[in-house]
């Protein structure tokens, strides 16, 4: 198992956003979590990769206790995250941005990182070409690309990925799913939050459904993709 | 009007170079500022206690009339404990003053109230710096103390020659040491910000801090590194000062941190090159004011010129909406 959370809450101030959840990742698999606004999913991100603090309950990444360690501790066990909302360095050019993703890594000056990045620029043909710009004078689109290629400079063993299509033009949202699906194939596992819950359901091998803050469904992405109250609750009825 | 043009070399030379100290105290509130998003007031005490241990150091080391080599040898022994008590200073100041309200989530205005109170502590230590003699009946150290409230001079003394001209200004050594030693200084600060991999974290942390944690920065260790950079920063600023002013007293850092600080805004807060060209213009703005109107005038003349500047730029020379500011 490679993530396991155990009886999960978490509060801001007085507000439950998250009750008593459980889910379990396991290596090599892309799972995804889908649920309407504000049911919870960015904070079950946030609180994986250390930025939220846990009032009650477990979490434990290959075994190990992670519940309270800090943040910046999580990237060198292979946590990375690209955050919902993008969170790129405006103040720096897309390399350092992407050298940024590596900060941690202890093979960070070995050339596996040129290579890394050439994956990435392979990927995103898109931030190659804007290698030299300042991040926040991206367009939204970009900056989001950017986020994700960050995120896989860090090479992690567990990637989360907080709503990656957020601000895509359809091709490039078809596209991110691809990447997503490439990278799993590749090896990483991936935890995701999309609200494009049809294409989220059929990339996913397993999948959550969260509704404010509780875990309501579980199942395989083809079970609850055909399931008729999934159906109707988020994917528009049809798929 | 005749005085400044008559005199407008040495008023530009001098100007850069006391703008030069500006700069380098300057930096320390724009880097603090940068991650912390807190004016560190007591930062100017960083800058006082500096300057004493330059006194005391080069006291003890029997310096006085120095040239050539000696002279070299006082200038590195001065800079070094200038620069090493200022940023033992800046570290416990973040350890006792900000650390803990940190740790506790309190509200910007508590700290920026713990920084005044740290500020006024640090200069009234130093104020009150023959007390403790008394209870350990040490006179022997009274030489050294001096007066507490009083100057306390710079015991070097640097023979003043006259190096060579730009137009009709004989620059001086001491012009040159300052600017020179401040510019080599702010250029390799400026590569480590913007090239190794601390420095990179210190621009994460003030870009985007949840980011910053998720790619692995330690926000706790940029912290503590932007006010050691500012404290050595502002030691060397200390040395400097003591080269062109000649005397240090315990409330010295009081309006030399004000313009540092006009200094930082005038640029940009949180942009480093900011702070850096602010101190520059600060200095030669306020030798062309004090020519022009007196120099009774020279404080008057940085603070009219930082509101004008701030009322067509908001955000400082350099600046960026505050809200992104950049280190
Ligand atoms: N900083 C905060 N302070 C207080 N409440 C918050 C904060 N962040 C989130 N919440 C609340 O926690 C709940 C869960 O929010 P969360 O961001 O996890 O939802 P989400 O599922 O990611 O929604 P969306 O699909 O809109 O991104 C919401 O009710 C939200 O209002
Ligand atoms: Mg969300």
């Amino acid at each position: 198992m490679l993530l396991e959370v155990d009886e999960l809450c978490v509060n801001y101030g007085r507000i439950e956003a998250i009750r008593n959840i459980s889910f379990t990742v396991r290596e090599g698999e892309v799972v995804t979590l889908i649920g309407a606004n504000g049911a919870g999913k960015t904070t079950t991100m946030k609180t994986v990769s250390g930025l939220r603090p846990v009032r009650q309950g477990t979490v434990r990444f290959q075994g190990e206790d992670i519940t309270s360690m800090p943040a910046h501790e999580r990237p060198v066990l292979g946590i990375a995250q690209s955050p919902e909302g993008r969170g790129c360095f405006v103040g720096m050019t897309v390399i350092e941005n992407l050298d940024m993703g590596a900060y941690a890594r202890p093979d960070r000056k070995s050339p596996r990182i040129n290579e890394d990045r050439d994956r990435v620029f392979g990927l995103f043909p898109r931030l190659a070409e804007r290698r030299s710009q300042v991040a926040g004078t991206m367009s939204g689109g970009e900056q989001q690309m950017l986020a994700i290629g960050r995120a896989l400079m860090a090479n992690p063993k567990l990637l989360l990925l907080d709503e990656p299509s957020m601000g895509l033009a359809p091709k490039l949202i078809q596209q991110i799913f691809d990447i997503i699906t490439e990278i799993n194939e590749q090896g990483t596992t991936v935890l995701l939050v999309e609200q494009n819950a049809a294409q989220a359901l059929k990339r996913a091998h397993r999948a959550y459904i969260l509704e404010t803050g509780e875990i309501v469904r579980e199942g395989t992405g083809d079970e609850l993709a055909n399931d008729p109250a999934v159906k109707a609750s988020y994917l528009g009825g049809d798929v | 009007m005749d005085l400044l043009l008559t005199h407008f070399w040495e008023l530009t030379i001098t100007g850069l170079a006391i703008g030069a100290v500006y700069s380098l105290v300057a930096l320390g509130y724009t880097l603090v500022y940068g991650v912390l998003r807190l004016i560190n007031f007591a930062h100017s005490e960083v800058f006082m206690w500096g300057s004493f241990a330059a006194v005391w150091v080069l006291m003890a080391a029997g310096a006085g009339k120095a040239s050539g080599l000696g002279l070299a040898g006082y200038l590195i022994l001065g800079l070094v404990a200038a620069m090493a008590v200022s940023a033992i200073v800046a570290l416990l100041l973040e350890f006792v003053a900000y650390r803990p309200l940190r740790k506790r989530n309190s509200p910007p205005l508590i700290a920026l109230i713990s920084a005044i109170g740290a500020s006024f502590t640090l200069s009234e230590l130093m104020g009150l710096r023959d007390k403790p003699l008394k209870w350990f009946n040490a006179s022997g150290l009274q030489d050294y103390l001096g007066r507490p409230r009083e100057n306390l001079p710079f015991p070097l003394q640097v023979e003043t020659k006259r190096l060579f001209y730009v137009f009709n200004y004989h620059v001086s050594n001491i012009d040159v040491i300052v600017l020179v030693s401040a510019i080599v200084m702010m250029v390799i600060l400026d590569q480590f910000i913007k090239r190794s991999r601390l420095g990179r974290g210190i621009r994460a942390v003030a870009q985007d801090p949840e980011a910053a944690a998720l790619m692995g920065v330690n926000r706790d260790r940029v912290i503590r590194l932007t006010f050691l950079i500012g404290g050595l920063m502002a030691g060397a600023a200390a040395m400097m000062y003591l080269l062109k002013i000649g005397v240090t007293r315990y409330n010295a850092g009081f309006i030399l941190g004000v313009k540092a600080f006009t200094a930082a805004v005038l640029g940009g807060i949180g942009n480093l090159r900011g702070a850096l060209l602010g101190g520059f213009i600060l200095g030669v703005a306020e030798n062309y004011g004090s020519a022009l109107f007196g120099s009774n005038w020279k404080d008057v003349v940085a603070f009219v010129l930082l509101v004008v500047i701030l009322l067509f730029r908001p955000t400082g020379l350099l600046g960026e909406s505050l809200g992104k500011a950049r280190a």
